[in-house]
Order: C-alpha cells, then sequence, then structure tokens
C-alpha cells in the first residue's frame, strides 16, 4: 500500500510539474495584462508538436528542443501583438472569448500541419527504471521535476533581479505609473507573453516523453493551469506552483484510489469547493473589492 | 410596440415554415438555430442582464435531455412526465449551486461554471450504468402533441420554433419587468442595488433557475428530436459555443443573443467548404470580431444604422 501511494505520488508530482508551469505561465499574463489567457495551454502543445517534428525532419535534438522553444514564444509573442493589443480596454469576458478564439484558432493551425494523430518524443536520456522499494520511476520523472524547480527559480530570478523582470511586475502594479516612469508598456506585455509562452513549451517538451502529445492536448492542460493558478490564489506565482503540485497529487491519488475515470472530476471539485469557502485560494490574499 | 420584435420575428418563422417547407435549410438547419437560439437567449438572461458569465451552460442543456433520455428509455416513462422530471433536476442543481457560486465574480465566477460544467460532463461519460457512458444512450420514442406525432423535421421545426418564440417573449418581458430591473441594478453596480434594497443574491439565484430550466426543456426536446443522445453534445465547447452566440451578437439583447445563434448555427454550414480550415477559420473569426466589435455584430450594427437614421434627420 505504501508503494502504491509512493507511485501516486511520483506520476502526482510529474504531472503536477506540468501544472505549476501552465500556472505560472497564467499567472505571469494575468498579472502583466489582466487577461486570463485560455490559450496557454495550447503553448504546452505548440512547443511539444514543434520538438517532435523538428527532431523527425533530422535536426539534432537539443537544437530542437531549443527551436520549439523559441517558435512557441514566437506565437506567445505574436498572440498579444495580434490579438491582445488591439483590444485594449475590453471587459473580462471579451478578453475571455478572445483568447478562447486563439486557443481555437492555433488548434486548428496545428490540426493543419500536424493532423489528428498521437506523437511521443524520445527521453532526454536513455529509459532505465529506477526502483525505490516496489516503486518504479523513469529518468524522465526526475528531468520533469528538476526542469520545473529550474524554471521556478529562473523566473524568481528574473522578477526579483532584473531591470527587465521588475519593469513587468510594475506595469502590473500600475501600468501608467510605470509609463511615466519610462517604461515601455506594450514592449513588457510582450516579454510577459514571451516568458509565459516559454514555460509552457518547456513543459510539453519536458513531460511529452512519457505522456505524449496530439493537436488538441492543450485544451485540458490550460484549464488545469487555471485551476492551480486559482487553487494557489490567482495573480500569486508561487501560489500557482504550489496549486499545480498540489493538484497533480491530488488527482492522482484520486484517480488511484477512487476511480481513473473520474480524474478530471476530482480536480474540479477540489477547484469548486476550494471558490467555495475560501475564495482568495490557498496562498491568495483576501482581495478587497472596489466599488 | 414593445413586443413589435417578436412578432416580426413569428411572422417570419411561420412564412419559412410555409414556404419552404422541404428545404434542408429550413427544415433541418432551422431546428439547430432555434434549439441554440433558446439556449442562447437563456444564457443571455444571466449574461447579458444579469452581468453573471457562465462557461457551464451546455450542463443544463445535458440534464434535461439526459433525464429525457433515462426515464423514458430505461423506465418507460410518459416524455411529457420525463420532461417535467428534467425541470425539476435542473431546477434543483441550479436553485442549489446558485448562491454559492453566483457569489463569486469576474475569473473565479468563470472557474467555478467551468467546473460545474465539466463535472457534469464527466459523470455523462461515467455512469455507464445510467447514462450509456460515451456511446450514449439510443432509442429515444417520438413524442405526441394532442395525438399530433411530431415525426418530421417540419413538425419538429413548428416545436422548436415555438419554443424559441416563447423563450424570446419570455425573456422580452423578464427584462421590462421589476425582477429585470433589479437584474440591470446587480449588472450595474452590485453594491449599489442592494443599496436600493435589491436582494442581490436572490435575484440572481433566480434568473439562474430561469435560464437553466428554458436550457433543460430545449434538451429535452432535443433528445426526442434526435432519438439518441450522447455526452458530446453536452461538453465544455458547446458551453463556449453558446457564449460565443450571445457575445457575438451582443450581451444584453435578447434579439442580439437571437442573432448570435443564427449565426453560429449557420456558419459551420458555409465552413464546410473549408474542410480542413474548418476550425482555423473559426477561431479566426472569433478574434476578429471580438477585437473589431466588442459589443456585437448584432448591438453594433443596430446602433450603426440609429446613427445613420439620425443624422438623415439632422440633415433635413
Amino acid at each position: 500500500m505504501i508503494d502504491q501511494l509512493f507511485q501516486f505520488l511520483i506520476s502526482g508530482i510529474t504531472v503536477g510539474s506540468v501544472y505549476a508551469l501552465v500556472g505560472l505561465g497564467f499567472t505571469i499574463i494575468y498579472n502583466a495584462s489582466d487577461v486570463v489567457n485560455f490559450a496557454q495551454g495550447e503553448f504546452v502543445m505548440i512547443g511539444a508538436m514543434s520538438a517532435i517534428f523538428l527532431y523527425g525532419a533530422g535536426v539534432p535534438y537539443v537544437l530542437a528542443l531549443v527551436a520549439a522553444v523559441l517558435i512557441t514564444m514566437v506565437v506567445g509573442m505574436l498572440l498579444e501583438k495580434l490579438a491582445i493589443e488591439p483590444a485594449k480596454n475590453a471587459s473580462v469576458v471579451t478578453t475571455i472569448i478572445i483568447t478562447i478564439g486563439a486557443s481555437i484558432f492555433l488548434r486548428g493551425a496545428a490540426l493543419l500541419i500536424w493532423g489528428k494523430d498521437i506523437y511521443g518524443l524520445p527521453p532526454f536520456t536513455k529509459d532505465v527504471p529506477i526502483s525505490i522499494g516496489n516503486a518504479t520511476l523513469l529518468p524522465q520523472n526526475l528531468y520533469v521535476m528538476g526542469g520545473t524547480a529550474l524554471s521556478v527559480l529562473l523566473v524568481r530570478y528574473f522578477f526579483d533581479r532584473t531591470m527587465t523582470g521588475k519593469a513587468i511586475l510594475a506595469c502590473s502594479c500600475n501600468r501608467k505609473a510605470a509609463a511615466l516612469v519610462g517604461i515601455n508598456v506594450n514592449r513588457m506585455l510582450l516579454i510577459a507573453y514571451g516568458v509565459s509562452a516559454l514555460l509552457g513549451a518547456v513543459a510539453g517538451i519536458l513531460v511529452t516523453p512519457i505522456t505524449y502529445t496530439s493537436y488538441d492536448s492543450g485544451v485540458m492542460l490550460g484549464l488545469k493551469g487555471f485551476c492551480a493558478a486559482i487553487l494557489g490564489g490567482m495573480g500569486s506565482s508561487m501560489g500557482a506552483v504550489a496549486g499545480g503540485l498540489l493538484l497533480g497529487v491530488i488527482e492522482s491519488l484520486g484517480a488511484g484510489i477512487i476511480s481513473s475515470g473520474y480524474k478530471d472530476a476530482i480536480a474540479f471539485i477540489v477547484i469548486l469547493g476550494v471558490l467555495f469557502f475560501k475564495p482568495g485560494g490557498l496562498l491568495g490574499q483576501a482581495d478587497s473589492e472596489r466599488v | 410596440m414593445r413586443l413589435a420584435g417578436l412578432y416580426m420575428l413569428a411572422a417570419l418563422f411561420v412564412l419559412l415554415g410555409l414556404i419552404f417547407p422541404d428545404s434542408y435549410y429550413v427544415t433541418v438547419v432551422g431546428v439547430t438555430v432555434c434549439t441554440n437560439a433558446v439556449l442562447a437567449i437563456s444564457l443571455n438572461l444571466l449574461m447579458g442582464y444579469a452581468g453573471q458569465i457562465s462557461l457551464g451552460h451546455a450542463a443544463f442543456f445535458g440534464l434535461g435531455a439526459y433525464a429525457s433520455a433515462i426515464l423514458t428509455t430505461r423506465y418507460g416513462l410518459n416524455p411529457w412526465l420525463a420532461m417535467l422530471a428534467g425541470l425539476g433536476i435542473s431546477g434543483t442543481v441550479a436553485f442549489v449551486l446558485a448562491r454559492p457560486i453566483l457569489k463569486l465574480k469576474g475569473h473565479y465566477l468563470a472557474m467555478a461554471t467551468l467546473g460545474m460544467g465539466i463535472i457534469i460532463h464527466i459523470f455523462f461519460v461515467q455512469a455507464d450504468w445510467l447514462t450509456g457512458g460515451p456511446d450514449g444512450l439510443s432509442g429515444i420514442p417520438e413524442i405526441s402533441i394532442a395525438g399530433w406525432p411530431i415525426n418530421t423535421d417540419l413538425r419538429w421545426y413548428w416545436v422548436f420554433g415555438t419554443l424559441m418564440l416563447f423563450s424570446t417573449w419570455v425573456s422580452l418581458n423578464i427584462v421590462d419587468s421589476r425582477p429585470g430591473r433589479a437584474l440591470a441594478a446587480v449588472h450595474g453596480s452590485e453594491v449599489a442595488a442592494q443599496m436600493t434594497g435589491v436582494d442581490t443574491a436572490s435575484v440572481k439565484a433566480q434568473i439562474f433557475v430561469v435560464s437553466a430550466l428554458l436550457a433543460s426543456v430545449a434538451g429535452s426536446l432535443f433528445a426526442h428530436q434526435q432519438a439518441f443522445v450522447s455526452p458530446e453534445s453536452f461538453s465544455f465547447f458547446f458551453s463556449i459555443e453558446l457564449v460565443t452566440m450571445v457575445v457575438l451578437g451582443g450581451l444584453a439583447s435578447t434579439f442580439g443573443a437571437l442573432f448570435g445563434a443564427v449565426l453560429l448555427s449557420i456558419l459551420p454550414e458555409f465552413l464546410l467548404v473549408f474542410e480542413d480550415f474548418e476550425v482555423l477559420i473559426y477561431g479566426a473569426i472569433l478574434m476578429i470580431i471580438m477585437i473589431f466589435l466588442p459589443d456585437g455584430l448584432f448591438v453594433s450594427g443596430s446602433r450603426f444604422v440609429t446613427q445613420l437614421l439620425r443624422k438623415r434627420d439632422a440633415g433635413r
């Protein structure tokens, strides 16, 4: 039983890492531009798909991964430039529909380019299972966890220590004030979308050797990222990471102990519970509403 | 005068049915249009007038459809009683969830309604002992009204069209009633509405239930018309499509919602020509309209026409 729980924990943290990265990307965009980006999951899919096809076309493995991340970042920035920026001052509902439109559009493009098949990516290193007691984990599980931890640390460093990161934070606090002290708000938004897309692509590349991917695999991931962000408290980036990991573990335990068919339902029931009883999220502050 | 739009709509609907009784576009596409119109109008009551976004409206449509499907096929219940039972179930679910869900705002409300829709959808897929699982339920019996069996496309057109006109009438009347004005106040500012003595929680809960009931009736009829239900018809994507219809036409306008429903129901028929590009174009159209006409096509369009008329009057 303990071994089994341990096994669930391993898979939970692996999936949770992806949710954490998607949630983190979600939060960065939300903070920078007040937009809930429903196309966040599409970044994961585009990152993974581009890597698979570049590698399949004969590009060296590492180069293919880097190029895939860059492609996804360009897509993220284009999204900001072409869809979000022209719709300034749009209401919450309008921006939600714009990003939903974007996610349908990207999915349609992926369907057109890559078709409906399910693809995998070879793991980073040889796939020799490591046994701990009666539980096993793949080296790729460790890469997912390590890669996520590294990305989160780098994001923290970026926002805490670099001028650009701080400028983005300034924009999310008060856009007008940021513009007044000479920050190019539009460029900061562009960078925020780029960073967010980068995180999505990294998540996709890390996890695809384990979970495989297809043109529509971004939908649920995006929604789960949204869940992670809310679970941790909307707007708190470390909250989103914690929320993602927690969500992954709860889901995996629920799937193992209760029923795997209801896996996704469990995640959303948890979210409803949190929203009903602690709407500020687990780590967020209770926000006061302006009248 | 207040209901002039409704009478025009009714006239158009009857004329189409009388002039083109054999047209595929009237009797088949027309039924889809009317179904979607009922759903969009009911969602617009919540989203447009009360200002409460819902990304899970398809769930109530599904509850109605599954209640009818299960009760008539598995328990041999009379279709009309099954429809009533569906109304009871949808109404109860909506009533129980209304207060905790509608307490939330903005993105939180979006998440909660989305979660509700997805949970109910997963239930349809997973509870196969009851719902038939992913394969759905077939063999749902036909219904008859006063001994008149509803067994042709044209007859279904009349049934769904009547429901559509009824929903329009309900919507127009609610908006101009006392609770409707309370809703408008909630939309404007919830705190201000409370200050003037509106019980905002109960007003929001009431409209949530009304909206769920309309969707449930549409669902029950949909189940009988298709003679088959499967979870696919009630997924997250359909909820999103409904929201899109409402916003595309223009929030807070009954005819806007109707217009959006007509447009989005017909659009796929035309996009079929583009085959593989269909999804791509659909997404692009959504984005472009929302970026450039955030108030919706119908509302922006009618504003444009009024302005034009005003200019002409001023020129005289």
